[in-house]
């Protein structure tokens, strides 16, 4: 269980989230959904560990997390991926995952192909996000679809308690977006996950919880029905999109 | 970076026998230039580790091969077996203060701090008393384990500078191969994603600068050895850079390019005298016309 209690980040004289608390839960899929600029990615990077809050304090299972770097939370057990396409694209498939699984390895002077821990590890996390026939591949050779889906076992790889998706289908056309739905809908039984989404028709289908943003606040927070019927969230947000 | 295929290896071990049988074939001015490029082989192959291993360029490289260098005449007359490897500690003690500073910058910073740090170290040599002076100094070699006559030196030189080259491609090679080579690569293509998996980037990649200060340390031990005499300009940054130039030339993604780069631009700067007084003008010509044309370099011919 991944927890944010009255987190703010201020850049300058913005503050791009303001006084934030949410908790992610496993088996729950949580999405913020908000307009641009509302501080969602800034959310992401702030419990990613890839910046540092202003206020506030972060906690994973009880324990205070809030000075932990982005590489010590991910050992921790907090996975994300990116929004823009983050990977060693002159690398393998495998290799890619596998490196996400080194992280956790000691004995650093083994021979890589004779470590097998790592290698089952993304081999068990490709089969998850259904790309294991690619494995060996250059990941440059993938198409966006799969790269998404490459992003999403990146993540898997390190053994997560906590997912984080940031815009897991930024730049996906619709036929890349139906596998990737039913992905994190089994993704949402075994960890907490977090998902930034624009796409509202998607959200609307996987999410357990929904939290909207606005201006770095929390506008509205609640079941995915009850958001959809909020006056105030139409007004501040949907009715814009919808229209 | 990837160490050269089967056949590859198969090609450079060839090519080591026929320089290990130089000594039956051909004299001792051509022994001595041999040497020459196998020294510079093994440093452009130590920086190969920052450069091809990390993504690291450095230009403080060729203060470590000086240190290693000028290790030989603070030491004096000792066995080689000592001398190798307090050079190659000196070094390792140097890179891992030099690196621990200059690690925390990353790209043209990290390019700018090497330099100043490197020049630091040049300056060290060339304006203090503790070399013997700007202008260098001739050396009492290290004893080797058994005595070798003045007739005998330039073959025993080149057979020890080939087993020490190629002990250290053998290493390099197997060391790629590890979890360790295979996190510096991954740091090489994307750092920011390896940090954020989870690896300690910082330590893998002052790791690889100590290895490679060593290594470093190494070669200039090797120089100091079979020219005695050293000089501060082994430590001036134009030597780092020239090695930066053998690994572009030789294949800047093949653990074996910098081998191939050393040699070519070692036997260049011996022949291109022979067909005009301008010889920086055709190295540089060269290099320009094997950037431009070679992609992967000299061990991109082979492939």
């Amino acid at each position: 269980m991944m927890e944010a209690r009255g987190l703010s980040r201020r850049f300058g004289g913005l503050l791009a989230v303001a006084d934030l608390s949410l908790t992610l839960r496993v088996g729950e899929l949580h999405a913020v959904i908000g307009p641009n600029g509302a501080g969602k990615s800034t959310l992401v990077n702030l419990l990613a560990g890839e910046l540092a809050p202003t206020q506030g304090t972060i906690w994973l299972d009880g324990a205070d997390i809030t000075d932990f770097s982005v590489g010590q939370r991910a050992k921790a057990g907090v996975g994300r991926t990116f929004q823009r396409t983050n990977l060693m694209l002159n690398m393998t498939v495998l290799e890619n995952v596998r490196l996400a699984a080194q992280a956790s390895c000691g004995g650093m002077l083994r021979r890589a192909a004779r470590v097998q821990a790592p290698i089952v590890a993304a081999r068990e996390a490709l089969r998850r996000v259904g790309l294991d026939p690619t494995g060996d591949a250059l990941a440059r050779t993938l198409s966006h679809g799969q790269l998404r889906q490459l992003e999403i076992a990146m993540a898997l790889a390190g053994q997560p308690r906590v997912l984080l998706l940031d815009e897991p289908l930024a730049g996906s056309g619709a036929e890349d977006a139906e596998p990737l739905v039913a992905l994190m809908r089994k993704l949402s039984r075994e960890h907490a996950v977090l998902l930034v989404e624009h796409d509202m028709d998607v959200v609307f289908a996987v999410a357990d919880v929904i939290t909207v943003m606005v201006d770095g606040r929390v506008l509205a927070h609640g079941m995915p029905a009850e958001i959809r019927a909020s006056a105030a969230v139409r007004d501040a947000y949907l009715g814009h999109v919808v229209a | 970076m990837i160490g050269a295929s089967r056949r590859g290896n198969l090609l450079l071990a060839l090519a080591g026998l026929a320089v290990a049988s130089m000594p039956l074939w051909t004299g001792a001015y051509h022994m001595q230039l041999a040497s020459t490029a196998l020294i510079a082989a093994m440093f452009a192959l130590s920086l190969q580790l920052l450069v091809g291993g990390a993504g690291l360029v450095s230009l403080a490289h060729a203060g470590f091969f000086g240190l290693g260098a000028y290790t030989v005449y603070l030491l004096g007359p000792v066995s080689v077996l000592l001398s190798l490897p307090v050079a190659a500690l000196t070094a390792a003690v140097a890179a891992l203060g030099i690196g621990a500073l200059s690690l925390r910058t990353t790209g043209f910073f990290f390019l700018m701090t090497t330099l100043a740090f490197g020049q630091m170290l040049f300056f060290l040599f060339h304006d203090t008393p503790l070399g013997g002076g700007l202008d260098g100094v001739f050396i009492q070699r290290p004893d080797l384990i058994w005595v070798v006559s003045k007739a005998q030196r330039p073959a025993v030189f080149l057979l020890l500078n080939l087993a020490v080259l190629a002990a250290m491609y053998a290493g390099l090679w197997l060391l790629m191969r590890t979890l360790f080579g295979h996190a510096l690569l991954g740091i090489k293509a994307n750092e920011h994603r390896m940090r954020a998996m989870g690896h300690d980037v910082q330590r893998l990649k002052l790791a690889a600068f100590v290895l490679a200060g060593a290594l470093a340390g190494v070669a200039g031990h090797m120089a100091a050895l079979t020219d005695a005499f050293v000089s501060p300009d082994l430590l001036g940054w134009h030597r780092s850079a020239e090695a930066l130039l053998m690994i572009l030339l030789g294949g800047i993604g093949a653990l074996h390019g910098p081998i191939l780069g050393a040699v070519a631009l070692t036997l260049l700067e011996e022949f291109s005298p022979l067909i005009t007084e301008r010889q920086r003008l055709v190295e540089g010509l060269v290099i320009l016309a094997a950037v431009l044309l070679l992609r992967r370099g000299l061990a991109g011919i082979a492939r």
